[in-house]
């Protein structure tokens, strides 16, 4: 019995250690995101020491596992939350998160953020983007699809993996373009592209993770994704394909609490999220386009990346109002025999 | 006339009932003797075994092992000793610790148990098999190590369920001598469950017979051999 | 043989762990369904409930009977050649698909089954030019088969070593024909165990989520578990996800019950101890047969291991390892596995101990066997509550005691406890209850209990099976993502959290070598498990 106490009491106490007491010193200014974006590959290190240097603060971030995680944690929380900022919802999620009328305008400068398709918001600051884009292996891939009339209408024995819908902000994104450009015409449009696809991921991972392993050819990614490849790998096998109807744009912002007790501090951050500072890291490390003009140029990669000529982009109320209608809609179309 | 007896073990209007099978015994186990219990296969033997080892609870009735009562009490807290047919020891503790369980089950041994202990396995002819693990014994050598253990529990009744029952006829011979030896050494209480007539009548004092859940015949050895009716000649003509 | 009060403690540990377990589930979902989501209601069994619902169970219908059916012949062939070299180690890998992250797990069967996997590679080397899809219900099975046959196999085969080794003496001394040796000894004591373990399969099945969706081709392939992710994370509709939940518990229960729950008791032989030598199959056709299915169960089993393994070999292995966050990742996973896997073997030994008790009560009442039928129902279903709805009902519950990420490990230790629960008790039931046969009168005639009896009788026997349990809970605890979404704690990382992380950032190729190290620590956890079967054949 002592053999079975013994590790259990030094599990249990590695596990209490886990349980100090939080940090309370200086002044705090708590951060809700999610976790790529805190992890070491990505922006929030960087950011985090960055701003701490400025604002003689202590930046915390609270790092749940996404975007839609990130909101229903403060409708959850409710007033009560500890958060100043709520950093990584997408535009989808706008409306909701408006109704829980948790969010104060940010009230900062943002004559210097650009993003396609002008979106523009006085709650919610955009400080990422990113276009949708269908990402093909050119070592197989010839002739890439240059339009979604193209990718529907293909040679189904080519084929691409997408994500879903009901478990994916990718998913809900493909699933939204098809609709701008099909309307009506959509569910047709999905009954074809069911035979090109091959399988349907709840998440980006899993289908970024079969396209890199060969698996499949083409994968529904951002037109950003080759600019890791080429920079990071040194390789451009991985391309975006330019569809001439345009693409969906996928935008990251974040919003100041109105509950925030450090209001200012919270401001002076998301100013600064849209600063140089933060959008010099952001290429390379979120793997997504900058809002506003980095201090120094992007690695050459950036240069050579799909620049859509028209952005799609639905209001986020419409998105609410017509998401399940759209989902059970692109459900039969894709489980037709 | 059957003789007068100390009453070493007395089953006082036991029931029980095991599943649609009713039993009842109602009889006194002579003190210091060796009593066999015996009958046909499925007759109750091993059910009064049971009742007196603590492994059953009558539904009603009492059970007095010297005077006391201990219909209710736990295996452990009766003056008994049980060697069964096989599964006597624990197969992966040795031979000086089985013996050992015997005399303290927290086997807190002083320096006077071990020498008890290699007395005892003197006593059963196993000397220097202290170390030794069960599996490497014959079945034989494993049932005197069982004795051993009797040995050294001094409990005043040994129960013994068929106990030579796996062994060839000679060695059963030897352990048959090894057990009348031990009884007379300590003087206690047998009880034989037993199958076997040649067994009986090279063993016992006294007869218990059931038949059908109840008690036959209780009599003394010779008078039992001597009884001339129906189940009993059945039992002595065809084992 | 139990004393009446060894009876009441062992009755009152089984009430204890219902209760405990039963709270904490409960807790969870009350939490929930008192949350006001300020929307109406939706329907619940619409036409694509019905759809799902229907699929859920057909997948796992299937794969439980493939994965079982299939484990048979192997289970069979291991034992019969209880010593070949390397058979040790098939029965340890057999152990790595369940430590491994699911997602890892689909690459590596990718690997192979693909549209580019080897076995597509070779068809088009011997000239079949049309790639064979494996996606759809095909690949689903694969998958389930490939997750769940190595788990069925060690269960079934853990059933036929503890058969007495005087069996085979009297199988072989009569000159049974091997048909005669399966229909009269191997299986009536796989029958004993097939339906719990296919309980088991069937749950882990109708529970699959990742494997569904990636290689199930689309959303014809989705099961309930989709759906109450879905409601409960993209939705947020709790009364939602809690009646889906309810709806695949109530199911599964029904089909459970179907295939009786559990098994009857075994009829032990008694056996001197005897180490199991075996002497039939000696024929030139029953060594090729075995020969045969044990090489086909080991390449099924090993191609998609090596596959993650040769992907693995390509990252920098001694960079990662050596990296601060992998030590402080591996430290954490480890040591939530090790409570995961102790709490769930310390309350598999409460519950069986308590429905041992009951069932050697002389005169059961009503009351306790209902309770014993709970405690049975409990250690299984048990598997089928979704982690998302024990974690965001936890994260409700927690919330007014502050700062939430505090608790994430030991949510996420217990969360993982619960699951392991089931297996904890198939690999410990039998093994405890052979043994009280064995030792019940002899322990009970010598006043044999408490403290001493533990260290003496119990502890030394039943330490391989408590191991074994221990290394499938801490193996599925390691692989295990947690439930914690809401919780963000930036300090709490896993190693499956870690491999996740890296996909997401692009650095598949971290990912991969992450994947290497993970297996290779569950291999050495079921070494953990397969200890002491050297010392078992001992100086006999």
């Amino acid at each position: 019995m002592r053999k079975i106490l013994v590790p259990f009491l030094a599990a249990a106490a590695a596990l209490a250690a886990h349980v100090g007491p939080a940090l309370a010193q200086e002044k705090t200014l708590t951060v809700y995101t999610y976790e790529s974006f805190t992890s070491d590959w990505g922006p929030g290190p960087k950011v985090k020491a960055a701003f701490e240097k400025t604002c003689g603060c202590k930046v915390d971030f609270v790092s749940v596992a996404d975007g839609v995680a990130l909101l229903t944690r403060l409708k959850l929380e409710g007033e009560s939350t500890k958060a100043d900022i709520a950093l990584g919802l997408d535009t989808n999620l706008v409306s909701e998160a408006k109704a829980t009328s948790l969010f104060a305008p940010a009230g900062i400068d943002t004559a210097k953020v650009k993003v396609p398709g002008n979106y523009a918001d006085d709650t919610f600051i955009p400080y990422d983007y990113g276009h949708f884009a269908v990402i093909y292996d050119t070592q197989t891939i010839k002739n890439p699809p240059k339009s979604l009339k193209d990718l529907v209408d293909g040679d189904p024995s080519q084929k691409i993996a997408i994500e879903d819908p009901r478990t994916s902000t990718p998913g809900l994104g493909l699933l939204l373009w098809v609709k701008s450009v099909y309307g009506d015409k959509a569910p047709e449009a999905w009954a074809k592209l069911r035979k090109r696809v091959l399988t349907v991921t709840p998440g980006w991972s899993e289908a970024y993770g079969m396209f890199t392993k060969g698996e499949v050819p083409m994968v529904l990614s951002y037109t950003t994704s080759p600019a890791y490849h080429m920079v990071e790998e040194k390789t451009d096998r991985y391309q975006a394909a330019e569809f001439s109807e345009g693409h969906y744009i996928q935008i990251e912002v974040a919003g100041l609490l109105k509950g925030s007790k450090n209001r200012d501090l919270a401001r002076q951050f998301l100013q600064f999220l849209v600063s140089p500072a933060v959008q010099d890291v952001i290429p390379t490390t979120n793997w997504m386009m900058p809002v506003s003009a980095p201090s120094t140029p992007l690695p050459d990669a950036f240069s050579k990346l799909v620049q859509p000529r028209k952005t799609f982009l639905m209001g986020s109320d419409e998105v609410a109002k017509n998401r399940q209608a759209w989902i059970d809609e692109w459900l039969t179309a894709m489980s037709m025999n | 006339m059957p003789e007068k007896i100390l009453p070493g073990i007395e089953l006082d209007n036991v029931e029980l009932r095991l599943g649609a099978r009713p039993f009842r015994f109602d009889c006194t186990i002579a003190a210091g003797a060796i009593t066999a219990i015996t009958g046909a296969s499925g007759a109750g033997k091993s059910t009064l075994l049971n009742l007196v080892a603590g492994f059953s609870t009558p539904a009603s009735g009492t059970i007095r092992i010297a005077g006391e009562d201990v219909t209710r009490s736990h295996p452990s807290g009766r003056p008994v000793s049980i060697i069964f047919q096989d599964n006597n020891l624990f197969a992966h503790l040795d031979i000086t610790t089985n013996i050992g369980l015997g005399i303290s089950p927290s086997l807190r041994l002083s320096r006077n148990d071990k020498a008890q202990i290699e007395y005892a396995l003197d006593r059963v002819g196993l000397h220097g098999f202290g170390k030794r693990m069960p599996p490497e014994l014959s079945g034989g050598e494993r049932q005197r190590v069982a004795f051993a253990r009797a040995l050294v529990r001094q409990r005043p009744v040994l129960i013994l369920d068929e106990p030579f029952a796996a062994l060839d006829p000679g060695l059963r011979q030897s352990m048959r001598i090894l057990l009348l030896d031990l009884h007379r050494e300590t003087g206690n209480t047998v009880l034989l469950v037993t199958h076997d007539p040649e067994e009986v009548r090279r063993l016992a004092d006294h007869v218990i017979f059931i038949e059908d859940g109840k008690v036959l015949v209780r009599a003394e050895k010779t008078e039992f051999f001597q009884l001339d009716i129906e189940p009993l000649r059945h039992f002595l003509n065809d084992s | 043989m139990l004393t009446a009060r060894q009876a009441r403690q062992a009755i009152g540990g089984g009430v204890l762990a219902l209760t405990l377990v039963s709270l904490f589930v409960a807790i969870a979902v009350i939490a929930l369904l008192s949350w006001d989501t300020g929307r109406a209601g939706s329907r619940l069994m619409t036409a694509y409930t019905w759809r799902i619902l229907f699929f859920t169970i057909w997948q796992a219908f299937l794969s439980t009977l493939l994965s079982v059916g299939l484990a048979v012949p192997v289970a069979l062939a291991l034992a019969r050649r209880p010593s070949f070299p390397g058979r040790i180690w098939i029965i340890r890998l057999m152990a790595v698909p369940m430590g491994l992250p699911v997602l890892i797990g689909a690459l590596g069967l990718i690997g192979i089954w693909g549209r580019q996997g080897m076995a597509n590679q070779s068809l088009l080397a011997i000239g079949v030019s049309q790639p064979v899809s494996i996606y759809g219900l095909s690949g689903i099975l694969i998958a389930h088969v490939f997750f769940n046959l190595p788990l069925a196999t060690r269960l079934l085969l853990a059933s036929l070593e503890r058969l007495p080794a005087e069996y085979w003496l009297i199988a072989s001394s009569l000159g049974m024909k091997p048909f005669s040796v399966f229909r009269l000894i191997e299986w009536p004591a796989l029958r004993r165990v097939a339906p719990g373990v296919a309980g088991l399969v069937y749950m882990l099945c109708a529970t699959s989520f990742t494997l569904v969706l990636v290689l199930g081709g689309g959303p014809a392939a989705t099961t309930l578990e989709v759906a109450i992710y879905q409601s409960l994370h993209f939705d947020f509709d709790p009364p939602r996800a809690i009646a889906l939940a309810f709806l695949q518990i109530g199911v599964t229960t029904i089909l459970l019950a179907l295939i009786s729950v559990f098994p009857a008791p075994e009829a032990w032989g008694l056996t001197a101890g005897r180490l199991p030598r075996r002497f039939d199959g000696s024929g030139f056709g029953s060594k090729a047969w075995d020969a045969i299915v044990i090489a086909i169960a080991a390449v099924f089993l090993v191609l998609p291991l090596a596959s993650i393994a040769i992907s693995g070999l390509h990252a920098d292995l001694i960079r990662l390892a050596s990296s601060d966050i992998f030590v402080k990742a591996a430290a954490t996973s480890l040591s939530i596995a090790l409570v995961s896997g102790l709490v769930a073997v310390g309350f598999s030994i409460l519950v069986i101990n308590a429905r041992s008790a009951i069932s050697q009560a002389a005169s059961a009442g009503a009351g306790l066997k209902s309770l014993s039928a709970a405690l049975a129902g409990l250690s299984s279903l048990v598997l089928l509550v979704p982690p998302v709805v024990l974690g965001t009902g936890w994260f409700l519950a927690l919330r007014p005691m502050g700062d939430i990420s505090r608790f994430a490990p030991i949510l996420v230790a217990l969360v993982n406890a619960l699951m392991a629960l089931p297996f904890a008790m198939r690999v410990i039931a039998p093994a405890m209850e052979a043994h009280r046969i064995r030792t019940g009168r002899l322990s009970a005639s010598l006043g044999l209990a408490g403290w001493s009896r533990i260290r003496h009788i119990d502890f030394p026997v039943l330490i391989r099976p408590m191991l074994m349990a221990l290394s499938f809970a801490m193996a599925l605890s390691l692989g295990d993502l947690g439930a914690v979404a809401l919780f963000g704690s930036s300090d709490f990382t896993t190693l499956p959290w870690l491999v996740y992380n890296r996909l997401a950032s692009y650095r598949s190729n971290d990912a991969d070598g992450l994947a290497l190290i993970l297996g290779i620590i569950c291999l050495a956890l079921t070494m953990i498990g397969t200890a002491g079967r050297e010392r078992e054949r001992p100086n006999a």
